[in-house]
């Protein structure tokens, strides 16, 4: 019914609602805040971890996974509030950008949402707020833009960065205590590189037994694969064929075609025919000499033992992946027709050595001195697979940092530092705005500020006593000082080599603030009623 | 009614089923269709204008999407309200035919409908109070297009084009970057268009989005940019001076589309097949690498063999390659597209300045970016953001953008915006109805009062005092003479629209005008609603 009285008609379908106004705001800010709050506890290095559990029937229910990463706790979570669904997505984005800062991202979007709850409450306009939000953006990246510094790719300086940056990255996960050694592991695996940002290189291996302290960066290139039985498990100077070629049996491959026979004897005939098929495909394959053949799909029994036969290891089955990077790691091509034996100089891989290796429990292929250096192995042992899974996830974390920063090159200051200044700068600026996005301004600088303060809160240390130290001594001029979270102190980030990447916050900056403008924006909330799905 | 009496007294039933039907009569009708199609204006009207909110819309499976434009709210809510599907049509039409202005037609359609409400309360026949819109609408048509001025689009380095694409992107979500999107969409409809045949093929501009980055790393690509990677891993990434071959069979064995068997029946027949399949794969390649090409784009898949054997012979390829990314490519590059292996002749190719394989993010996605085609006729706008919904509202946005570029040059004819050509509009109108003696005159002068409407709604959502500011606003155009005084919705200090430099195109303003009175009057013209009872 409206004011008047009219029984207004139904125009929506039955089970859709629509909310209005201060109802549809109420409802965003509280499920942006709500998800917020839930990976806050996750922030800095003395963040705490989530468990999560999935729902539903069967297997799935008792895997469980235990982490700090943003990303996946907010991946992982089933959530119905349309705001809280674009936090979500904003961490996934910037999970796929820049690989960190998933939850700092979602974090800084909720904290600015709470603040801009409070200006709506004061009776300013959402426009008003987000003209005040874009301004104090604007000015928040100027200033995180120009206090990064940038190193030279091939000093030493730029080394020692990578390293701090690694750090400071892995200190707030479950490896902190070990971080250093995981820091140069990371840094040396990204290294190899060369500058190509291509992670596929970077094989990671988890085998449950050990300890973490036991996983190791393996220069050379590991394939969770056998090397098939009867053949040489040791190979010096191999030579590598890597295939992607049908080695069960050769289907033909002309559309339509059937095999009709007459009698028992042309059955025996075709059968021969096609045994000779194979025959001479595996002829055609010593014809290049290879003492490795590696093939993505199954090899039967016949060629494996052809090839056996001849000397040559035989590795099977090897996946997609494995494939591309026993390709890149040894300058293999992968062929899928053998014509051209002439080429064999440039078609088949090399590398020093092959040998099956026992790691933990389970053999594998290890193909050490490849010819191109690109591709590299990290091992990670652990008490579970749990622990496993969470090194991994830091793991990956710690090498899209150290990849976008070989790309981009700048750096700030940790702990809090760049937060510190952003906010002052919004503080500065919010002072010579005229109207009231000025208030909006402050906001965002309350808002950026609260990073460091949960970073604090989260370690147990008195926030606004450190906070307040801390503005402090920016103020002094003291621009390199952040805060100490082992000591709970305000400390000189410089001497505790506490280092971020810029494009890691720029983009947590410029996501957070789109993301929070986009939900400000909302005045009105229209839920379709949800499909019906037929029970199975 | 639908139970009546034959001579011998006897009922029968006229309309069956009368129990599971639900049926609306007369005045009860008509009033409920006009509160349905009202709510649905209400929920659209806080988005008009630049300080227009966004709604937020949740589809049936929980996907959530943030926008404002009016089309794709509508579209998107589900109405089932058969009078307010009416005005999602509207919108629809409006979009499909302008692009812009979709959530102004829907509100001045609510706008007109509220003043029918109290017409129909006065006792006015709902046949008079349409025929008195029609002619309301054709006086306003006319004075629009007295008012409207021409302006010269390639002035100052089209200028013109970029304030009315500013204005188009000035109520959006991108709008802090409006003026660098504006400019991004002028260049790229300028690119393709036909000036001399005043014409824009809006399928020549791509747009293309992908997370991450921001608004700001939004870019226009004078080239095309395809969502696909090189078939093989160990292509070469980056082609300069690019003869591309454009192939629409796949690289496998022919598929003849008549129904046929080939038997085997001996080993001989076997062996002979099995040469053949291999032949076929050494003859294509041969083919393509025959005429010259340095790239081979293919819209169907490859065989793992002819795979390699491309690879070896030094011939990057690219396969599944859509239809309309087919197209595309052979218009900017002069290819022409090949069906079948032995049609491929040098002339044929493609040529492009570059062609290659662009990373993104940390997560291993590339794509293919072909630039400097040989007729630049295709771009690609490459749009940036930190989440799906920010792209996905940015790409609707920089679509009305391009439709108003595109519109503007087909008719270089402008009104100006901010309200003041509604004004115009209404202060015309009611001048016209105190000449009309008939009952049309209330009618007409309702139609001035929803034409008044618009610039109210502006006044409101800008947070100014909507009766205050029309009331000036009118008095001013009235005292000056002047129809350019709207309202000053951005509070920069003048309510002259010259001076705020608000171009709205002639034709999106007539069709909006032209559209609403045309569903308003279909709305009014039912009085008898029959529905299924459990609709």
């Amino acid at each position: 019914m409206d004011i008047v009285g009219n029984v207004l008609p139904q125009v929506l379908k039955d089970e859709a609602t629509e909310d209005k106004g201060e109802m549809a705001r109420l409802q965003s800010f509280v499920g942006a805040i709500a998800v917020a709050d839930l990976v806050k506890t996750t922030l800095g290095p003395k963040g705490m971890d989530k468990i999560l559990k999935p729902t539903g029937p069967g297997q799935e229910m008792s895997h469980i996974t235990v982490t700090n990463d943003g990303a996946t706790i907010l991946r992982s979570m089933y959530v119905e509030n349309p705001a809280a669904k674009i936090l979500i997505e904003i961490s996934k984005t910037q999970d796929e950008e820049v690989g960190d800062g998933t939850t700092t991202v979602a974090v800084l979007a909720g904290e600015l949402l709470r603040e801009g709850e409070k200006l709506i409450q004061k009776r300013i306009h959402p426009q008003h707020v987000i003209a005040g939000w874009r301004i104090a953006r604007d000015v928040a990246l100027k200033r995180l833009r120009e206090i990064s510094t940038e190193n030279d790719i091939n000093s030493q300086e730029f080394h020692d960065d990578l390293v701090k940056i690694a750090r400071t990255t892995l200190s707030s996960k479950l490896i902190t205590s070990d971080r250093d050694y995981f820091a140069d592991l990371c840094v040396n695996a990204v290294l190899r590189l060369k500058g190509s940002s291509n992670l596929d290189y970077i094989q990671i291996i988890k085998l449950p037994g050990g300890t973490i302290r036991d996983s190791y960066l393996d220069d050379g290139f590991i394939l969770k694969k056998q090397i098939t039985i009867g053949c040489k498990t040791r190979i010096e100077n191999a030579k590598i064929l890597v295939a992607n070629t049908a080695m069960d049996y050769d289907k033909i491959k002309i559309y339509g075609t059937k095999v009709k026979v007459n009698s028992m004897d042309k059955v025996a005939e075709i059968e021969a025919a096609e045994k000779e098929k194979m025959k001479h495909k595996v002829d055609k394959i010593l014809k290049y000499q290879p003492t490795v053949f590696v093939n993505r799909q199954l090899i039967y029994n016949y060629p494996e033992q052809l090839l056996a036969d001849a000397g040559i290891t035989v590795i099977e089955h090897a996946d997609f992946e494995g494939m591309e990077r026993v390709a890149a790691a040894t300058g293999a091509e992968i062929l899928s027709t053998f014509d051209a034996p002439e080429r064999s100089e440039q078609i088949l891989g090399h590398c020093d050595l092959i040998e099956e290796i026992m790691i933990g429990e389970e053999k594998m292929i290890k193909f050490s001195g490849c010819k191109k250096n690109e591709a590299c192995t990290i091992v990670l042992r652990g008490a579970s697979t749990h622990i496993l899974d969470e090194v991994d996830r830091s793991i990956h974390d710690a090498l899209c940092v150290l990849i976008t920063t070989v790309k981009n090159r700048r750096v700030v200051w940790g702990g809090g530092n760049s937060e510190m200044q952003m906010a002052a700068a919004c503080e500065e600026e919010a002072k010579k705005v005229q109207g009231k996005q000025a208030f909006a301004i402050e906001a965002f600088g309350r808002a950026l500020r609260q990073i460091p303060t949960i970073i604090c809160d989260n370690g147990g240390y008195d926030s606004a006593e450190l906070i307040q130290n801390f503005k402090v001594e920016l103020q002094k001029g003291n621009l390199t000082y952040g805060l100490n979270m082992t000591d709970g102190t305000i400390g000189n980030m410089s001497e505790l080599g506490v280092k971020e990447c810029l494009r890691v916050k720029e983009q947590a900056l410029l996501a957070a603030s789109e993301a929070a403008e986009l939900i400000m924006r909302v005045d009105n909330i229209v839920k379709c009623a949800p499909r019906k799905r037929e029970r199975a | 009614m639908s139970l009546a009496f034959d001579d011998y007294g006897r009922p029968y039933i006229i309309l069956r089923e009368q129990g599971s039907k639900k049926r609306m009569k007369g005045l009860e009708a008509y009033k409920s269709n006009i509160l349905a199609a009202k709510a649905i204006a209400n929920t659209l009207s806080s988005s008009l204008g630049p300080k227009g909110m966004d709604k937020m819309l949740v589809s049936p499976d929980g996907d959530v999407s943030v926008t404002n434009d009016g089309a794709t709210i509508v579209e998107k809510m589900e109405i089932q309200h058969p009078t307010a599907k009416l005005l999602v049509e509207l919108s629809q039409s409006q979009d499909a035919e302008i692009g812009d202005g979709t959530t102004g037609v829907v509100v001045l359609a609510g706008k007109l409908l509220e003043q029918a409400l109290t017409l129909l309360d006065k006792g006015i026949h709902p046949l008079k109070i349409s025929d008195g819109f029609d002619r309301a609408c054709d006086v306003a048509i006319k004075h629009l297009e007295n008012i409207s001025e021409e302006i010269d689009i390639q002035a100052n380095e089209h200028e013109a084009l970029i304030q009315a694409a500013c204005t188009a992107l000035g109520s959006k979500v991108v709008s802090k970057r409006k003026r660098e999107l504006g400019k991004i969409a002028v260049t790229a409809v300028l690119d393709v268009a036909d000036l001399g045949r005043k014409d824009v093929n809006l399928d020549l501009i791509k747009i293309q989005t992908k997370t991450g980055g921001s608004v700001e790393d939004t870019r226009l690509i004078s080239g095309i940019l395809i969502d696909k990677d090189m078939s093989h891993p160990q292509m070469v990434k980056e082609v300069n001076d690019a003869k591309i071959c454009l192939l629409t069979c796949p690289f496998e064995p022919p598929k003849p589309k008549t129904k046929h068997n080939i038997n085997i029946s001996s080993a001989e027949d076997y062996k002979k097949l099995y040469l053949q399949e291999q032949q076929y794969f050494v003859d294509m390649v041969k083919l393509v690498k025959d005429s010259g090409a340095n790239i081979a784009l293919c819209q169907w898949g490859f065989d793992d063999e002819a795979n390699h054997l491309l690879l070896q012979n030094n011939l990057p390829a690219v396969r599944w390659v859509s239809g309309t990314d087919v197209e595309l490519i052979a218009m900017a590059t002069g290819a022409r597209i090949i069906p079948r292996f032995q049609e491929i002749t040098p002339e044929k190719l493609g040529k492009a300045g570059s062609v290659k394989e662009v990373q993104f993010g940390t997560s291993n996605e590339r794509m293919l970016v072909i630039e400097n085609c040989q007729c630049t006729k295709a771009v690609t706008i490459l749009i940036r953001g930190g989440s799906q919904m920010i792209v996905d509202e940015a790409k609707r946005s920089i679509h009305d953008a391009i439709c108003v570029i595109r519109n503007l040059i087909k008719d270089n004819r402008i009104v100006y915006g901010g309200g003041s050509a509604e004004l115009a509009c209404a202060i015309q109108v009611l001048q016209y109805a105190d000449e009309v003696s008939s009952v049309e005159q209330y009618a007409i002068r309702s139609f001035a009062d929803a034409l008044e409407g618009i610039p109210s709604c502006l006044a409101d959502n800008c947070g100014l005092n909507p009766i205050t500011s029309v009331a000036q606003a009118k008095a001013r155009q009235l005292q000056e003479n002047n129809h350019r005084i709207g309202i000053d919705c951005m509070e920069l200090g003048t309510t002259d629209m010259k001076e705020q430099r608000i171009y709205e195109t002639l034709s999106s303003k007539k069709q909006q005008i032209q559209l609403a009175t045309q569903v308003v009057k279909m709305i009014l013209k039912i009085d008898d609603v029959i529905a299924p009872d459990d609709y």
